[in-house]
């Protein structure tokens, strides 16, 4: 059956309509990190403005976010590998033995409020001296990314047919020889996806290291509230900041969509 | 190689007798080696801090982290329960922000999606769009809003002015600081019930659908009758993920108004409260109160959304 003409026009419509919602406040933060503040103030410049790449200069080479860029990727990538590492063989069993309870504690984590972890976390780790140091940024990220990693995982694991497990058994490999030679490379697809997400949110997380993390260790959404004076607001390096935090992630979903929205709705259509 | 297998081993592992016995005990223990890890990770960092903010939250730890605390039983709880100035006040903030929140996501987000189900040319372009609010670090995303909602300079009363509609305070005024945090949390996160519906809508047989149109059903009948049935465990999971979420929102509301929700609390909902009590005031004592509280009203809250989602299974 067709759709008549007028729902037609007016789907296009409503799609262009949430279409710039959605993407006209992005491209006004890039813009704005083009713009010199003398150009942000002058409301008749919104548009026509000659770009300057000023405010990239600042944020690159006078604050330092060539390194905040660096911490930014080590906690996420190193809690992203650790979170795999704990995750992948813990959702394995879990989805095998069906371990409802214990996947539920792990996916506490994902409910319980982030402060409230990080008041005990500050007591303990400052009375260590370790506040301030990647190992115990890395560990609170690893709060973010192990419930994702477990919850995808467990999914993936579940719609993967147990057969060609028990055929592997039966040629004489091990149980733990079929979780390694059989069902891994069989999950690449489900690991990509978990550890894209658990990358993204790492990346983008911002309570833990805000307590968590020194001047050198800070992470790029930390890193931002540099440009936020008292008194007053540097726009253009602000924005110039929030583009170099947010356009790399938001290229890297562009290339991998299939793998960020499987990840995102894994486990959503089960019921 | 198959040949003298299964026979010796008494959970039929199929280890072969080249199998070395520490290989064997391993297999045989795995549901347990490959779970431990992360379970004990998460029992050390969660279940005992847990412990610990509730056992804080009996003392009047406060200061420094090397303080000496007392105990002093419900003293805490009494104060913060009868506390009308921050503390109820933050409660209402909270459940007015996750509700609200939650209204306009789910609304728009059922339209979107809906709008989005049927196949069209470039479809997947307007899918790659939608993913990009969700996936923009939040604290940008406040920052960038707090630029468009700038009073003076900012995109939103320029706009507003092309309307002829006066300048508006947005962020900055006392009552309208928090609908306009609301405003940017639905921007932010509407797309993420898109995607889930969508892929609930997506997974739905067409036979349903088929058989109401037959029997003469119009569009709303068929998506109020039929649609909308179907898809309710979907749409019930996107509201205990959003709610959970919305609850615990702090980045936004940090980086659009700094430390405790602004000059006047405009927009301290408990997870802003909390932390300003732990970080700003170091009141170690009052905040694991408030995290307690803030803990079982979550749990509350998902409680009684996967109670109704049980209800509407049977």
């Amino acid at each position: 059956m067709k759709p008549r003409p007028a729902y037609t026009v007016f789907r296009v419509v409503a799609l262009a309509i949430v279409l710039v919602s959605l993407l006209a406040p992005l491209v006004w933060m890039v813009a704005a990190s083009l713009k010199t503040n003398v150009d942000i103030y002058d409301t008749s410049k919104a548009l026509a403005f000659s770009p300057t790449l000023e405010n990239y200069g600042k944020v690159l080479q006078q604050a330092d976010y060539v390194q905040f860029i660096g911490n930014s990727l080590w906690v996420a990538f190193a809690a992203t590998v650790a979170s795999l590492i704990l995750g992948v063989p813990a959702a394995y069993s879990m989805s095998r033995f069906n371990m409802k309870k214990s996947a539920l504690v792990v996916l506490m984590a994902r409910v319980i409020p982030g402060v409230s972890l990080l008041v005990p976390w500050y007591y303990v780790f400052s009375n260590l001296k370790m506040v301030g140091g990647f190992g115990v940024l890395i560990v609170s990220h690893m709060f973010v990314s192990l419930p994702l990693v477990v919850y995808i995982m467990m999914g993936y694991f579940d719609s993967l047919p147990e057969e060609l497990e028990e055929a592997a058994l039966v040629d004489g490999l091990t149980h733990v020889g079929a979780f390694r030679r059989i069902t891994l490379p069989l999950s690449m697809p489900g690991i990509a996806t978990a550890g894209i997400l658990s990358f993204i949110f790492s990346w983008n997380n911002f309570m833990f290291a805000l307590v968590l993390s020194d001047a050198d260790t800070k992470t790029l959404p930390v890193a931002i509230f540099d440009f936020v004076g008292y008194a007053s607001i540097d726009w253009g390096g602000l924005m110039a900041a929030t583009t170099v935090v947010t356009l790399p992630i938001m290229v890297i979903a562009l290339f991998v969509q299939k793998y960020v929205v499987s990840g995102l709705t894994a486990g959503a259509t089960k019921g | 190689m198959a040949t003298i297998t299964t026979s010796k081993t008494a959970r039929g592992a199929a280890t072969g007798p080249e199998t070395p016995g520490w290989a064997r005990w391993v297999d045989n223990h795995r549901k347990w080696l490959f779970a431990a890890p992360a379970m004990i990770f998460v029992a050390v960092l969660l279940v005992f801090p847990l412990a610990w903010t509730g056992y804080l939250s009996l003392t009047d730890a406060e200061g420094s982290v090397r303080a000496e605390s007392e105990f002093v039983g419900f003293q805490n709880y009494l104060d913060v329960l009868s506390d009308t100035d921050r503390f109820w006040p933050a409660v209402g903030r909270t459940a007015a922000f996750t509700g609200v929140a939650l209204l306009f996501e789910v609304v728009l987000g059922m339209a979107i999606a809906l709008l989005l189900w049927r196949p069209f040319k470039g479809q997947k372009w307007v899918r790659v769009a939608i993913l990009m609010p969700l996936v923009a670090t939040p604290v940008a995303v406040g920052m960038m809003w707090r630029l468009i909602f700038d009073p003076n300079i900012g995109l939103a009363n320029q706009a507003l002015g092309w309307f002829g509609i006066g300048p508006q305070p947005w962020l900055a005024g006392q009552h309208t600081a928090l609908p306009t945090t609301i405003f940017i949390d639905v921007w932010q996160w509407t797309p993420m019930v898109v995607l889930i519906l969508l892929a609930g809508l997506t997974s739905l047989s067409e036979e349903p659908q088929e058989a109401a149109r037959i029997d003469g059903a119009s569009t709303w009948q068929r998506f109020r009758h039929v649609t909308l049935p179907l898809l309710m465990p979907t749409l019930t999971v996107a509201i205990l993920l959003r709610g959970i979420d919305a609850l615990k929102t702090f980045d936004i509301l940090y980086a659009t108004k700094g430390r405790g929700g602004g000059s006047f609390h405009e927009v301290e909902t408990l997870n802003v409260y909390a932390y300003g009590l732990s970080f700003d005031y170091n009141e170690y004592g009052v905040s694991s109160t408030v995290l307690i509280l803030f803990f079982l009203l979550i749990i509350g809250a998902m409680w009684a959304l996967t109670a109704r989602r049980k209800e509407a299974k049977r």
